[in-house]
C-alpha cells in the first residue's frame, strides 16, 4: 500500500492503495465514481476511457502509480451539468441505447475534438475504433461527433 | 375501438395524490403467453401498471418492463402519457419492484420483442382511465357535466368558462372516485406523443455517467467477489488451497460455494488478483475431451441422418422430389455464439434480519427473484429485487447463475457483496446461441420455380421437445410459399449450456434459408428479388418490405466497380424486414459498405427508437456473421476476451439507411427483427462478388476472392 496523490476532476485526491491497482478500480471501488465502466480489463473495449493530462487512456490498464501528480478527468468531471459540447451533441442525436459504453465514447470523442476541432470521417474512425458498442450505436456516435464539432465551433 | 372492459383500482397514494392500477382479464395475446411462461401470480386477473399523480403535478409512471437498452422505458411512458394527456416535461419514470401479483409474473420481463406488443393496449387504457377520473373530479368541482370538460397538457379545462385545474390539484379527489367500467381511447389521428421522436428519458443520465447499472451499485460495508468456476462444462472443484489468494492485499475471504470458489476482497481488482493466485484442482468430469471438431461431426452427422422429429409437413415432398429433375442439395453450418454484453454480469446481494435484497440489471426480475429465494433459503416475501439499468442483455440476462452466486457469497461471508464477472467469465460461462447444421434438399420445376423444400436441422436446445421438436430451433427454416415442404429436427444433446440469443432460432435459420433461396434463384435463373416475390406471395407485408428495400437500394442498377449487392428478408416478432447489403471484397475479406433496411413494425411508438433498433440489431447480426465464433477446446471455451471475440468496430460500420413502412396495424417487435437477415444479405452479396457460396458462419473462416 502507498499514498498516491493526483488531481481528479479538478480536485486533489490522495488514495492509499496497492500502487499497481488499475486506475479504473481506484475510481470505481475506492473513490466511488462509477461513471467509468469496466468492460474487458485489457484495453480492448474503451468503456473505461478517462483523460490523463488531456489524453484519452484506458483506466483498466493504467496502474494508479503512473498517474501520481497528474490530472485525471472522468465522465463526472467533463462538465458541470452535461453541458460539454460532446454531451450536448450526444443528447441532441439521442445516441445511447443500453448506455454502458457511452461514458467511454463521450470521453474519447471529447479528447478527439480537443485535438482536432474539425475531424474527418477517417479521424473519427481512428479515434473511436477502440470503443466497442455492443448495441451498435456507431452511426449515431459518428453523427454526434460531427454535431459536437459544430457546437464547439459555434462556441469558440 | 376494442370493447374490452378495464377493471381499475384506485387508492390514495402514500405520498398524496392518485394511484391507479389497471386490470385486464382477457388480453388475448397474454393468455397465450401465460400458457407458455406460467400464469401471473393471483390467477386470471392481471394488473399491469401504476400511474402516480402527485399534488405537485409530477406524474410518476412505473415501468414494469425492464429497459435492456432498447428504450422501453421511454416508449411505455409515451403510451401512458399520450392517453393521460399529461405534460411530458413533468413526467418521471421508475422501474417497478418485482411483484408477480401486481405486475404479471413472467410478463414483467422484457424478452421476445414483446415489451411494446404486450403493453400498447393496456397502457393506453390505463392512461385513458386515469384521465377519465381526473375529468370526473373536475366536473364535480365545477358542478358541470364531464362532457363539458376536456384535457390538455396535464390539466382539465372547463369548456364553458375556460377555467383550468391541474391534474395535481385534482389527484386526491380523483383517487376517491369509482373506476370507469369503459374508457374511450384517443383517435390515433390526435396523437401528440405516440409516433413522435421524443428524446429517450434515460439519455441525460447515460451521457453524464449518472445512470446506475447493476455493476455500479454500492452499499455501506460492501465486499467485492469473483468466483473461480470450472472452465470445463460440468466440472467441479476437487480440492483447493486459498493460502496464496488470501495473501493478496485486500482479500478477505476465500470460500467454497456450490458454483465454485469465491474470492472476496475490499475491491474488485484485489478479488481478481486473489483468484489469479488461488490454487484449485478441478475434477473436469466427462466433457474434458469435447472439441469443436467433434461437435461439428456430430452436427453434420445428424443433419444427414434420416428420421428425427417432423416439425412441418405439407404437400408431398418425396413425390415432388421424385417428379423433378436433379435435386439441389446443400449443407449449412453456424457456430456457438456468446452474448458479449458490454456490462459483465454483476449482482449486489445483502442479507440482513431475514431479508435478502438484490440489485441487478435483469430482463426478468421474477427470475432473479426466484433464483434469490432458492439460493437464500428465504420465503418469497423476504426477498426483494431492485432492477437497475442493464449494460446490454440480448437474451440471457435473466437472473440465473450470477444472482445465485451473489446470494451464496453474501450468505457465506455475512456481509453485503457485489459479485462481478470478468470478461473471460462472461465469454466462458454464458448460455450460448447453439451451434447448428442444416441439410437442405429442393427441387425446381422446368421453369425454374421451387416445387419442393426439405430441411433437416441438427441444433442443441435448452427447451423441452414437443413431438420430438424444439420449436425455437426450426423457426423460419421453411416460411415460403412452396407447395411441398418437409422439416425434420434432431437434438444433438451436447453438454454446452445454451439459451436465448437475440432473435433465437432465426439468428441462424434466416441465414440458412435466405442463402439457400439465393442458390435456388441462381439454379433456376431467377433474379433473387423476383424469386422472393413468388416465395413471399402470401405475406403482403413481407412483400412490402422486400419491394421497398429493393427500390431504395436501386436493385438491378449498376454499382461502382467492385461493389456487389445481396438481399434477404425475415418475418418475425410481429414485424417484417428486408435488407440489401452492399459489399466489396478487400484482401480476401468482405467489407460491408451500406445496408438498406426496410422495416414494417406496424404502428411506431417512437421512430428514433425504431431506427436505433433497426441499426443496432443489424450490427449485432453482422458482428456474428463476419467473425463471431465461440469454439470449444477440451470441453471449455477457447475465447477469453475481445481480441478473440471481437464485435464490429466504428471503422467497420456500414452506412445504414432505415426506411419505415407507415402502418397503423398493432405494434410489432423491434428488438430483434433486423439481426436475422444481415448474414444472408452479406453472404448473397459475396456470391454476387465472387461466385463463391459461403455455407458456414462466420465468413472469416474462409478466404474470399
Amino acid at each position: 500500500m502507498a499514498n498516491i496523490t493526483f488531481t481528479l476532476n479538478g480536485t486533489s485526491q490522495t488514495v492509499d492503495v496497492v500502487p499497481e491497482m488499475p486506475l479504473l478500480w481506484v475510481l470505481r471501488d475506492v473513490i466511488g465514481l462509477t461513471g467509468t465502466k469496466f468492460g474487458c480489463g485489457m484495453a480492448l473495449c474503451g468503456a473505461c476511457t478517462v483523460h490523463l493530462d488531456g489524453q484519452p487512456v484506458r483506466s483498466c490498464s493504467t496502474p494508479v502509480k503512473s498517474v501520481a501528480g497528474k490530472r485525471v478527468v472522468t465522465i463526472e468531471g467533463l462538465s458541470a451539468n452535461g453541458t460539454h459540447p460532446v454531451q450536448r451533441a450526444w443528447m441532441e442525436v439521442d445516441v445511447p441505447q443500453c448506455g454502458y459504453c457511452q461514458s467511454g465514447q463521450v470521453m474519447s470523442a471529447a479528447a478527439l475534438l480537443a485535438r482536432k476541432p474539425k475531424p474527418t470521417d477517417a479521424d473519427i474512425d481512428e479515434a473511436m475504433r477502440g470503443n466497442l458498442c455492443r448495441c451498435g450505436t456507431y452511426q449515431s456516435v459518428r453523427a454526434a461527433v460531427q454535431r459536437a464539432a459544430e457546437l464547439s465551433g459555434g462556441r469558440s | 375501438m376494442s370493447t374490452r372492459r378495464a377493471f381499475l383500482k384506485t387508492s390514495a397514494a402514500a405520498t398524496g395524490g392518485l394511484l391507479i392500477g389497471v386490470y385486464f382479464p382477457d388480453l388475448a395475446g397474454e393468455a397465450t403467453l401465460d400458457a407458455q411462461f406460467g400464469p401471473p401470480g393471483g390467477g386470471a386477473i392481471t394488473p399491469h401498471a401504476f400511474i402516480r399523480i402527485g399534488t405537485d403535478d409530477v406524474v410518476t409512471l412505473t415501468i414494469h418492463k425492464p429497459d435492456n437498452g432498447q428504450g422501453t422505458e421511454t416508449s411505455i411512458a409515451q403510451i401512458l402519457a399520450e392517453e393521460l394527456d399529461c405534460d411530458w416535461s413533468r413526467i418521471r419514470t421508475e422501474f417497478a419492484p418485482i411483484n408477480a401479483a401486481l405486475y404479471g409474473g413472467a410478463l414483467q420481463g422484457t424478452f421476445g420483442s414483446l415489451a411494446i406488443r404486450t403493453t400498447y393496449d393496456p397502457m393506453r387504457r390505463t392512461g385513458a382511465a386515469a384521465r377519465d377520473l381526473l375529468m370526473q373530479a373536475a366536473a364535480a368541482r365545477w358542478g358541470i357535466d364531464k362532457a363539458q370538460c376536456r384535457t390538455e397538457n396535464g390539466a382539465v379545462i372547463n369548456t364553458v368558462t375556460n377555467a383550468r385545474l391541474s391534474y395535481g390539484s385534482l389527484a386526491e379527489a380523483a383517487a376517491k372516485l369509482p373506476v370507469p367500467a369503459n374508457v374511450t381511447l384517443k383517435d390515433p389521428a390526435q396523437f401528440k406523443l405516440i409516433g413522435k421522436p421524443l428524446q429517450r428519458v434515460d439519455t441525460p443520465a447515460k451521457v453524464t455517467g449518472k445512470a446506475t447499472f447493476g455493476i455500479d451499485v454500492r452499499l455501506p460495508g460492501m465486499l467485492y467477489a469473483v468466483v473461480a468456476r470450472s472452465a470445463v462444462f460440468g466440472g467441479r472443484v476437487a480440492r483447493f488451497d486459498g493460502t496464496k489468494a488470501k495473501a493478496v492485499p485486500g482479500v478477505t475471504h476465500v470460500v467454497e460455494i456450490p458454483q465454485g470458489i469465491a474470492v472476496v476482497a475490499s475491491n474488485t481488482w484485489a478479488a481478481m488478483e486473489g483468484r489469479r493466485a488461488l490454487q484449485v484442482e478441478w475434477d473436469e468430469g466427462p466433457n474434458a475431451t469435447l472439441t469443436a471438431v467433434g461437435i461439428r461431426e456430430t452436427l453434420l452427422g445428424l443433419a444427414s441422418k434420416a428420421g428425427g422429429g417432423v416439425a412441418e409437413q405439407h404437400g408431398d415432398f418425396d413425390k415432388a422430389l421424385a417428379a423433378a429433375g436433379q435435386p439441389i442439395e446443400a449443407t449449412y453450418e453456424a457456430p456457438y455464439l456468446a452474448h458479449a454484453r458490454l456490462e459483465p454480469h454483476a449482482c449486489v446481494a445483502r442479507i440482513v434480519d431475514g431479508m435478502c435484497e438484490i440489485w441487478t440489471g435483469t430482463q426478468i426480475p421474477g427470475q432473479a427473484h426466484s433464483t434469490a429465494v432458492q439460493a437464500s433459503g428465504l420465503r418469497a416475501e423476504q426477498v426483494k429485487v431492485h432492477t437497475t439499468y442493464m449494460g446490454g442483455s440480448y437474451g440471457s440476462r435473466g437472473g440465473g447463475a450470477f444472482v445465485a452466486e451473489a446470494v451464496e457469497v453474501a450468505k457465506a461471508v455475512n456481509a453485503p457483496v457485489k459479485l462481478t464477472y470478468s470478461r473471460d467469465d462472461e465469454l466462458q460461462h454464458d448460455l450460448y446461441r447453439p451451434a447448428s447444421a442444416v441439410r437442405f434438399v429442393a427441387a425446381l420445376d422446368s421453369d425454374g420455380w421451387p416445387t419442393a423444400w426439405f430441411a433437416r436441422i441438427a441444433c442443441p436446445t435448452w427447451m423441452a421437445l414437443r413431438n420430438g421438436v424444439a420449436r425455437e430451433s426450426v423457426e423460419g427454416i421453411a416460411d415460403y410459399d412452396i407447395p411441398n415442404v418437409k422439416v425434420e429436427y434432431h437434438d444433438p444433446k451436447l453438454p454446452i449450456p445454451t439459451g436465448y440469443w437475440r432473435s433465437v432460432g432465426l439468428s441462424q435459420n434466416t441465414f440458412f434459408a435466405e442463402s439457400f433461396v439465393d442458390e435456388l434463384a441462381a439454379r433456376g435463373r431467377k433474379d433473387p428479388v423476383e424469386l422472393r416475390r413468388r416465395l413471399y406471395a402470401k405475406s403482403p407485408r413481407l412483400l412490402g418490405v422486400l419491394n421497398l428495400a429493393a427500390e431504395k437500394a436501386r436493385w438491378g442498377t449498376p454499382l461502382p466497380q467492385g461493389r456487389f449487392r445481396g438481399i434477404a428478408a425475415v418475418a418475425g416478432f410481429g414485424s417484417f424486414n428486408a435488407q440489401v447489403a452492399e459489399v466489396s471484397i478487400e484482401q480476401g475479406k468482405v467489407r460491408v459498405h451500406r445496408v438498406v433496411c426496410a422495416v414494417d413494425c406496424g404502428r411506431v411508438i417512437n421512430p428514433t427508437g425504431v431506427i436505433q433498433q433497426a441499426q443496432g440489431a443489424m450490427v449485432y447480426g453482422l458482428s456474428a456473421a463476419l467473425r463471431g465464433n465461440i469454439t470449444i477446446d477440451r470441453g471449455r471455451v477457447a475465447e477469453s476476451n475481445f481480441h478473440q471475440y471481437e464485435p464490429l468496430r466504428m471503422h467497420e460500420m456500414p452506412v445504414v439507411d432505415v426506411h419505415i413502412v407507415p402502418n397503423t396495424a398493432a405494434p410489432g417487435g423491434m428488438g430483434e427483427l433486423t439481426t436475422p437477415p444481415i448474414g444472408a444479405a452479406v453472404g448473397n452479396a459475396i456470391y454476387a462478388a465472387t461466385g463463391k457460396r459461403i455455407r458456414r458462419l462466420p465468413f472469416s473462416l474462409e478466404k474470399l476472392g
